[in-house]
């Protein structure tokens, strides 16, 4: 039951939205069975399976990641695979933390659970939609892993042709898999826009919403948007595997360049379909544990979606050594710096954010804080790639490969990090060791800067992306580093997984609002009934800090709230 | 007191039996207003995403075009006019029937709805008929797609490279992939209204509700427009 | 090397610089690098200096402070903006430069194929080595036999993608005798890591001098080599097989009947002897073999009858005729 106590003042009452009843979506009164599972339409057990599958994904790609390191410690292959070996595995690696983790991630893992919450609704617009959207998922994971077992995948994951139409790998399967991705990859973000648009709970306008809202609106406009385009794309290459219909095959005429701007249109966008939950996450992280009104709250959502636009046009700058016109360069470099302001006012923001605030660094914060730095660094190599002359030279290098993993690595899969930490009390009603989650936070931040920060050094001396072999003399160093780098942040992950998966069994249980945070997961219990609220919350003024408190017995805050007619 | 938890509904999938003759109104919505608009809105994404599926290949066929004029106006010759003309008046008159049936299902005329999506099913099944006879004939004198050369000229005489331009192939991989992919959504439509005509002589729609009815009148209607572009950029480019 | 990754002579991002681009390329990188370096120090360091100053304390609220203010919002929207076209327009000049070409370029064809790049110079000279005189405006043109490659060298801070179906063009101009690697940085299949080439920066003399010796192999090598060789790399394979099978041309294997006559289109027939050969390659147009197009290009002006000779050694060894 609720605990509520008489408060100072004689106008308002603290009330605890934790509830001792034991009736939650995973208790046996939303049943335990395999049906309740596979035919749920409970936005929250979806996200649970998406979680579950994510986890996979992201263990798989892992492996591969470490399996590729390990052989890069020498020169000529430290395992001495075939160059087709380490072609398939730097593939399966690319393809699969990009179509499986990454873009569903934080919208379809996390945003599926707290999305609905976040606004006071039973459920997502279209909850059968949200179910096939997972079944897609996992059918394209399906297609991944056959890919896998039927002769693997060589032509990196971006496809391009005309490679990609002769290789004798199982291309078809796993464009097959990407498709099916893409659909699912649609309908989440379809979903989601029309559940902010409809969903709201009374009185809840547009700038009453959590910037994680905005975030993942700005993010369901990209998905739809782009990826049909990529759906069409990658169906005019199984025909060119299957009828040789010319279109990008230049032996029949075809042109293998506009395969590259069919891809990229969907593919650089599709960038933000990763970063921008991330930045989400860590608006809601800054405030929260700054215990402070988010600073500019306005700029902040408008510039998710500003990034959300340009982000479409801007796709040439992976095009500059392509052979299209330096004209076309040119624009295309204009146009991308234009892209570093948006991105820049959230950083400014975040950091005035914490001005005179009350700073804890809780596990979630320890990873925001990771974030921003290595947001901040994937940011700033950005503009050495969107400059003409020096990406002309850095283009195909290490240095991209480390530019991009400090964006979707120390971005969107640390952001995924502190999320799952911050968020995992109301979705497991559990609370983790808070001492092990600080240190995988930490862990995370050596492991990934100790892989990565010397790929951009050997990337900007030369050393080309998905080489086997390297020359010894100029890039081992580096290499050696990577891969212990690697090897500690691997470490770190598995920590993350014992200390989470090991909470359900061990960690106390958590109250309904153990930061503190202001927004309206946190007004119902932990974990939240089967339609997440008893009644429709009443729609705060979010980021208020002065509404929660902290209360020592229940371990968490408790909210303070104006008594009606009082 | 809290007020937090005082109410406590069960998870209702019973729901229909509470809202009387709404009883399509799901647990999650508060009003079938909010319902209906949710969906409304749902829909009209979707179709956005369908023009966006399509306009890959416009943007391939303007592509081409601008590349290979002659090729583009020479290998047009070997589309006949005449079907795809006809094809296109069953195509804009099955629209009109399909949102006939959206205002007889508003109306609560059974009858009327039926005979509607019957003939708008008479006049998808026509078009891929006519579709098939065209694609047979193309595959019949080697207008596949790939590196084959067919064996007859536009006119019917026998192929003649000297006068034919060299790549054909480009034309007919962009036909076949638009008119194919066009083909696959007449297909799923045609399923969709054969539910449609199936739910209606069970009589489910009623002007309380007609959804269903409604949006698959509006996935048919895009199908449609998607051909009305389709027909001049293909057919109609002789010089 | 040492843990900080600094190279043996001393430089850290970049090696020694070997065009006027890579040095332009290597300012704007550092310009960059400096702008990066001073904002990130910035935020890192007022992050860190507000974690510990406005830490958590028990008892204690935070102290009131605005959530907006207008004018940091447009002055930390404003400096960016200037900052990044100054780097725009830093890049933009250079690249205008690497893609203009000055008119008098000494031009060399690059072919690139799985997993090699071959250079075929104005005389028809060919080799698997770039070699080029120092100090002169070089341009590139550059073709790919089957996939994406891209020719990247990384002293000289150029690169451009090697595709199918199209010519693209790059140009530098090196001006010290030296050796560089030259990577294929465009992933192309399974050897795509050892697509290595090299290019070597000469005097002109000792150009020259090298391109005599390296257009004259046939005198360093047996008959057969030297027509294996040329086959090889005038793009004979390309229409003429070796082993029977119909390409666009006859194949190499089935020729050589000694003496004996052969069909043309048209109905004539001819004799096929060492003149029959060389009239072939000289003037191909005017005797077509039966059941094929005239299609193939003259090699008068590429081919010398040395090399001619070689390559009927090589066809009479292919036939597994007596020399």
């Amino acid at each position: 039951m609720a605990t509520s106590q008489q408060g100072s003042s004689a106008q308002t009452e603290l009330v605890d939205y934790q509830s001792d009843a034991g009736d939650h979506y995973l208790s046996a009164s939303s049943g335990t069975g395999f049906k309740s599972w596979a035919f749920t339409l409970d936005h929250k057990r979806i996200s649970l399976m998406y979680l579950a599958g994510l986890s996979f994904a992201l263990a798989l790609g892992g492996a591969f990641a470490l399996a590729l390191r390990t052989e890069l410690l020498s020169g000529d292959g430290f395992f001495g695979w075939s160059n087709d070996t380490y072609n398939q595995m730097f593939t399966l690696h690319g393809a699969i933390m990009t179509f499986l983790f990454l873009i569903p991630g934080i919208p379809a893992g996390l945003g599926n659970f707290i999305l609905p919450l976040m606004l006071g609704a039973k459920d997502v617009a279209f909850p059968r939609i949200n179910l096939l959207s997972f079944y897609l998922w996992a059918t394209g994971a399906v297609f991944f892993v056959a890919t896998l077992l039927i002769g693997g995948l060589d032509t990196g994951w971006t496809f391009y042709t005309p490679y990609s139409i002769e290789t004798q790998t199982a291309v078809m399967t796993a464009t097959a898999g990407a498709f099916v991705l893409g659909f699912s990859s649609i309908f989440t973000g379809l979903n989601f826009i029309v559940t902010v648009h409809k969903m709201r709970s009374k009185g809840q306008g547009w700038f009453q919403m959590p910037l994680f809202v905005w975030s993942i609106y700005a993010t369901g406009v990209i998905q739809i948007l782009a990826t049909p385009v990529l759906g069409i794309t990658l169906l005019l290459l199984m025909a060119e595997r299957l009828m040789q219909i010319g279109i990008f095959d230049p032996s029949l005429g075809g042109d293998p360049v506009l395969f590259q701007h069919f891809f990229w249109f969907y593919s650089h966008p599709a960038v933000y379909i990763m970063v921008l939950p991330a930045m989400g996450v860590a608006s809601e992280l800054f405030t929260t544990f700054s215990r402070k009104h988010i600073f500019g709250y306005g700029f902040i959502a408008m510039s998710s979606l500003a990034i959300a636009f340009l982000g479409f046009i801007v796709w040439g700058h992976h095009m500059f050594t392509s052979g299209q016109t330096p004209i076309a360069s040119t624009v295309f470099s204009f146009i991308t710096f234009s892209v570093a302001i948006p991105s820049a006012i959230k950083v400014f923001n975040w950091l005035a954010t914490l001005y005179k605030g009350s700073i804890s660094l809780e596990s979630p914060m320890c990873y925001a804080l990771s974030f921003m730095g290595l947001f901040l660094i994937g940011g700033l190599t950005g503009l050495f790639c969107a400059t003409t002359s020096t990406d002309i030279h850095l283009h195909d290098t290490y240095f991209i490969v480390a530019h991009f993993h400090y964006v979707m690595v120390g971005g969107t899969l640390v952001a995924f990090l502190g999320a799952l930490h911050y968020w995992w009390p109301k979705i497991s009603g559990r609370m983790y060791n808070e001492f092990w989650g600080k240190v995988s936070a930490i862990l995370v931040f050596i492991g990934f800067n100790v892989t990565f920060f010397p790929q951009f050094v050997m990337g900007s001396r030369g050393m080309p992306r998905r080489y086997h072999h390297y020359i010894e003399e100029a890039y081992q160093s580096f290499h050696v580093a990577s891969t212990i780098g690697a090897y500690i942040l691997g470490v770190a992950l598995v920590i993350v997984l014992v200390n989470l998966v090991g909470s359900i069994k061990r960690g106390r249980r958590a109250p309904a609002n153990p930061w503190g945070a202001t927004t309206l997961e946190w007004k119902t219990q932990s974990p939240p009934i089967h339609h997440n609220f008893h009644e429709e919350p009443d729609v705060p003024a979010i980021y208020e800090y002065e509404n929660t408190v902290y209360n020592r017995e229940i371990g968490g805050f408790v909210d303070r709230k104006v008594v009606k007619g009082a | 007191m809290s007020s937090a938890n005082s109410v406590a509904d069960k998870p209702d999938h019973d729901a229909h039996s509470e809202f009387g003759e709404e009883w399509h109104l799901a647990h999650h919505f508060h009003t079938p207003e909010q319902q209906f608009e949710s969906g409304k809105m749902g829909i009209w994404l979707f179709l956005g995403t369908e023009i966006l599926f399509f306009s890959g290949l416009f943007v391939a066929y303007a592509l081409y075009r601008f590349n290979h004029p002659d090729l583009f106006e020479f290998a047009s010759g070997y589309l006949d006019t005449t079907m795809g003309a006809t094809n296109t008046v069953v195509l804009i008159f099955s629209s009109l029937t399909a949102a006939w049936a959206v205002r007889c299902a508003q109306l609560n005329q059974r009858k009327g709805l039926i005979i509607a999506l019957a003939i708008t099913l008479a006049c998808a099944a026509t078009f891929m008929v006519i579709k098939y006879i065209e694609y047979k004939h193309k595959i019949h004198i080697g207008l596949f797609p790939g590196a084959w050369s067919p064996t007859e000229m536009p006119d019917g005489s026998a192929f003649d490279p000297k006068v034919a331009p060299y790549n054909l192939s480009i034309f007919f991989g962009i036909y076949f992939c638009m008119t194919g992919l066009h083909g696959i959504h007449v297909l799923i439509g045609i399923g969709l209204i054969t539910w449609l005509l199936i739910r209606s002589f069970k009589g489910e729609f009623t002007d309380k509700y007609f959804t269903p009815v409604d949006f698959v009148a509006l996935y048919w209607h895009i199908v449609d427009v998607i051909w009305i572009f389709l027909f001049p950029l293909l057919y109609l480019i002789q010089g | 090397m040492n843990p900080l990754f600094f190279a043996s002579d001393g430089t850290y991002w970049f090696a020694p610089p070997g065009t006027e681009f890579a040095k332009e390329v290597i300012w704007t990188f550092n310009f960059i690098l400096w702008v990066s370096i001073v904002f990130f120090v910035l935020i890192v360091g007022l992050c860190g200096y507000f974690v510990v100053k406005y830490r958590r304390r028990d008892g204690v609220d935070p102290e009131p402070s605005p959530h907006h203010s207008t004018l940091l919002e447009i002055s930390w929207s404003i400096v960016p903006v200037i900052l990044c076209m100054m780097m725009f327009w830093s890049g933009f000049k250079t690249y205008m430069k690497m893609t203009t070409p000055p008119a008098n370029t000494y031009d060399i064809q690059v072919e690139a194929q799985k997993w090699s790049f071959g250079y075929t110079y104005p005389n028809g000279t060919f080799s698997k080595e770039l070699h080029v005189p120092k100090g002169e405006n070089i341009r590139l043109i550059l073709n790919s036999k089957d996939v994406l490659h891209s020719f990247f060298i990384p002293d000289f801070g150029v690169k451009m993608d090697v595709v199918p179906g199209r010519f693209n063009t790059m140009w530098f101009n090196a001006p010290e005798v030296n050796e560089h690697i030259v990577f294929c940085a465009e992933y192309c299949g399974s050897d795509h890591s050892d697509m290595i080439s090299k290019v070597v920066v000469q005097d002109r003399a000792d150009f020259e001098a090298w391109l005599e010796e390296e257009g004259n192999y046939v005198d360093r090598m047996s008959p057969v080599e030297a027509g294996a060789y040329t086959y090889d790399i005038y793009g004979c394979s390309q229409c003429h097989s070796i082993d029977g099978s119909k390409g666009t041309g006859p194949s190499f294997k089935g020729v050589w009947t000694w003496g004996q006559s052969r069909a043309l289109e048209g109905g004539d027939s001819v004799t096929v002897d060492e003149n029959y050969i060389r009239e072939s390659v000289l003037k191909p147009k005017a005797m077509i073999a039966s059941g094929y197009e005239g299609v193939m290009p003259s090699f008068n002006g590429q081919l010398n009858d040395k090399k001619i000779l070689a390559l009927i050694a090589f066809l009479k060894d292919v036939n597994g005729v007596p020399q």
